[in-house]
């Protein structure tokens, strides 16, 4: 029964793991939304860019709020607008159907060919907005009872939703997703990552670079971790600042890109300062925040 | 076919439902596992986990179901001959998954007996024999879904490798992790009022607009009552010498329950080892800053939601006998349980977090002080889950001791 179905085999702008890309084309295959999750710049957003890229499908992105409703992404009634031409009387007013907008939802399923939905940040939005969103997701269609219409996708859209876990997603909503989190990437494949944004990168620059970068990471008590494309940036910074890499590990410049919060600055120089003085640290105040 | 998984699923923690397990079964039809163990561990934990916290749960599972038992008992010498030969890898169908029922191990423990008791040659590839290749259930370097391996290579058991390596135990929410991940546990403690009750004094905008227009542009005002959350939260913390060892868990629950907006109210105390007549309102514990606990007991009404943080760990007369606190210079005419029950008379929605881990309750040395606590409050360990079933019981009554029945 197996009809051969559109494979992702990942792009040359976006280096994709093998367990990712099978969770893709699973869920391309079952016609089911695919749910990523994993820590900010693991490329969560990058991925439905990539995908449409190789299949060539068109890409459309609905960015959610926190005041994003579900209905929004299906259809607006206008009907203030629709109040105005009556005013006006210059507009067949009669007509609804010319003050139904369609959302993104919307959109992707009226679309002719088959596209790449994203769903981008869908935690963003109200604790209720995934359940809203359940039926539309099944079974690919919507009523509008303005218009007595019902809108049903001609081809199902691999349809991506990403979320960065700020909000707990509802369990009937997840049981209709595929899900995969996005691990956090190993050094070797690091590098291909970095490769493709840098590909005439210093050997030992790199190296150096990201010696400190995983080191900064694996600190314990790191309140926020840095990240890809936080060491994308940086790496860049070094590039730009004409950084001499045995000058990396010892200095740290500009360390701003990388740690973002200055509590994650003072452990390091802290830490730092302890190792070099080969002292432990003072125990800090118990309640402190 | 692999139902036995399904239920192991179900075992281990990870809430498989039946349409997952369907859409699975379908996957399979379709042949998306790719013919390996692999793709069908991705397979499996795409389509059944929700979660990146119970990617572990699901690794233990899979390790343990499709594990390979290394050596069964009075295995011929012969036969580990036999099985010692590299056989070309093998093809694995569609149609070959079906006809292989899942067998318990029971059941094919007394199978490969009988089989080696007929089998009198080497024999590799085919479905039936004990050898090398093939589909039947014994031997190595086959395949058979749940079948015994003797002795090869592991081939298809990459999987329970991967599985093996837990690469994910850091996202067991069990475990405990950080600020962000109290902080959403904490979100969930929250309770709207209804929008059945109280003014309307809200102006519905929307509702506004689409009455206006109903009514063609003659203006109706519509009004909505507000919704807010009336949680009200008081933190009783223990910062006795004893809580030391927690000092950063507990930290991290402060900092959440503090980083926490949506309370309608919030109140701190602290306590040394055990609650008595007064709790304190900084946690240097001192002797001049204080509040009488009868005091809060009048004036807290029963709605406040308490948490009380501490490791419950004390001596005997600490809690059971009057005059039996720890600083010299104090005395309390009531016994710290007596006050402790009349917290939990007062506070009906309370609940105990112990950042000692549960599994050491019952063999501490302050086990007998942790039991008779357990009668009072209902007591979680303090972590991201314990914190998330707290929760649950503060949104409604809970009896204490449930778990426990302690007679003294």
């Amino acid at each position: 029964m197996a009809t051969k179905m559109a494979q992702y085999k990942g792009s040359a702008q976006y280096i994709v793991s093998d367990e990712l890309r099978n969770s893709v084309n699973i869920a391309i295959a079952l016609g089911k939304p695919l749910l990523i999750k994993g820590e900010p710049g693991t490329g969560k957003t990058m991925l439905a860019q990539s995908i449409a890229e190789a299949l060539d499908k068109q890409l459309i992105i609905w960015n959610i709020k926190s005041t994003t409703k579900a209905q929004e992404g299906l259809y607006v009634y206008d009907t203030v607008q629709r109040l105005y031409d009556s005013q006006f009387q210059d507009h067949d007013v009669s007509n609804i159907k010319q003050y139904i907008k369609h959302g993104k939802l919307g959109e992707a399923f009226r679309s002719h060919d088959q596209v790449v939905l994203l769903i981008d940040e869908i935690d963003k939005a109200d604790l209720e907005f995934p359940n809203d969103l359940l039926w539309e997701l099944d079974q690919m269609s919507y009523y509008i009872p303005e218009t007595k219409e019902t809108i049903t996708a001609r081809t199902r859209p691999i349809v991506i939703i990403t979320s960065n876990a700020e909000k707990e997603l509802p369990d009937a909503f997840l049981r209709r997703c595929i899900f995969h989190y996005i691990a956090f990437p190993e050094p070797d494949e690091m590098e291909r990552i970095i490769r493709v944004h840098h590909p005439n990168l210093d050997k030992r620059l790199l190296e150096q670079a990201m010696e400190t970068f995983y080191m900064l990471r694996n600190l314990n008590n790191i309140q926020k971790k840095p990240s890809t494309s936080e060491l994308i940036d940086w790496l860049q910074a070094l590039v730009v600042g004409g950084i001499s890499p045995s000058k990396i590990k010892q200095d740290m410049p500009f360390l701003g890109v990388l740690l973002k919060k200055n509590e994650d600055l003072d452990l390091l120089l802290n830490g730092l300062q302890a190792k070099t003085q080969n002292r432990s640290k003072p125990r800090s105040s118990m309640w402190g925040r | 076919m692999f139902t036995e998984f399904y239920y192991y699923l179900k075992n281990f923690g990870v809430p498989v439902s039946f349409n997952e397990w369907q859409d699975l079964m379908e996957a399979l039809d379709q042949g998306m596992a790719g013919s390996s163990l692999t793709g069908f561990y991705y397979l499996c934990r795409a389509l059944l986990v929700k979660t990146e916290a119970h990617y572990d749960r699901f690794d233990l599972a899979f390790a343990s179901y499709f594990q390979d038992i290394e050596a069964v008992e009075g295995l011929p010498e012969k036969i580990w001959e036999w099985l010692n030969r590299e056989v070309p890898p093998l093809e694995v169908t569609e149609a070959m998954r079906r006809n292989h029922q899942q067998l318990d191990i029971e059941e094919m423990k007394r199978m490969l007996a009988e089989r080696l008791a007929e089998q009198t040659e080497q024999h590799h590839g085919g479905n039936r024999w004990v050898g090398t290749g093939g589909t039947s259930p014994f031997g190595h370097s086959g395949y058979h879904p749940g079948g015994i391996r003797i002795g090869g290579d592991t081939r298809s058991l990459y999987a329970v490798k991967v599985a093996g390596m837990r690469r994910f135990q850091e996202f067991r929410t069990d475990e405990t992790l950080g600020v962000r991940q109290f902080q959403l546990a904490l979100r969930k403690l929250r309770q709207f009022t209804t929008r059945l009750d109280g003014a309307r004094e809200e102006l519905d905008l929307e509702g506004t607009i689409d009455q206006t227009c109903q009514n063609a542009g003659r203006l109706e005002l519509k009004w909505a009552r507000p919704r807010v959350n009336s949680m009200k939260v008081m933190l009783l913390m223990d910062a006795g010498g004893s809580m030391w060892p927690y000092t950063r868990l507990c930290n991290q629950l402060f900092t959440a329950v503090h980083k926490s907006s949506h309370f309608k109210d919030l109140k701190v105390f602290y306590f040394h080892n055990c609650i008595y007549d007064w709790l304190y309102n900084d946690p240097s514990c001192s002797q001049r800053d204080y509040t009488d606990t009868e005091y809060i007991l009048r004036t807290c009404d029963s709605n406040y939601r308490v948490i009380i943080v501490g490791d419950a760990s004390m001596g005997y007369a600490e809690l059971m006998r009057p005059g039996g606190i720890i600083d010299w210079d104090l005395d309390n005419d009531r016994a710290g349980i007596e006050w402790l029950r009349r917290l939990r008379q007062h506070f009906e929605y309370s609940v105990w977090l112990n950042p000692i881990p549960a599994r050491y309750w019952d063999r501490m040395e302050g086990a007998f002080t942790i039991g008779a606590i357990r009668t009072v409050f209902p007591m979680e360990e303090l972590t991201v889950e314990g914190l998330e079933r707290s929760i649950r019981k503060l949104k409604s009554r809970s009896r204490a001791g449930e778990e426990s029945k302690l007679v003294y």
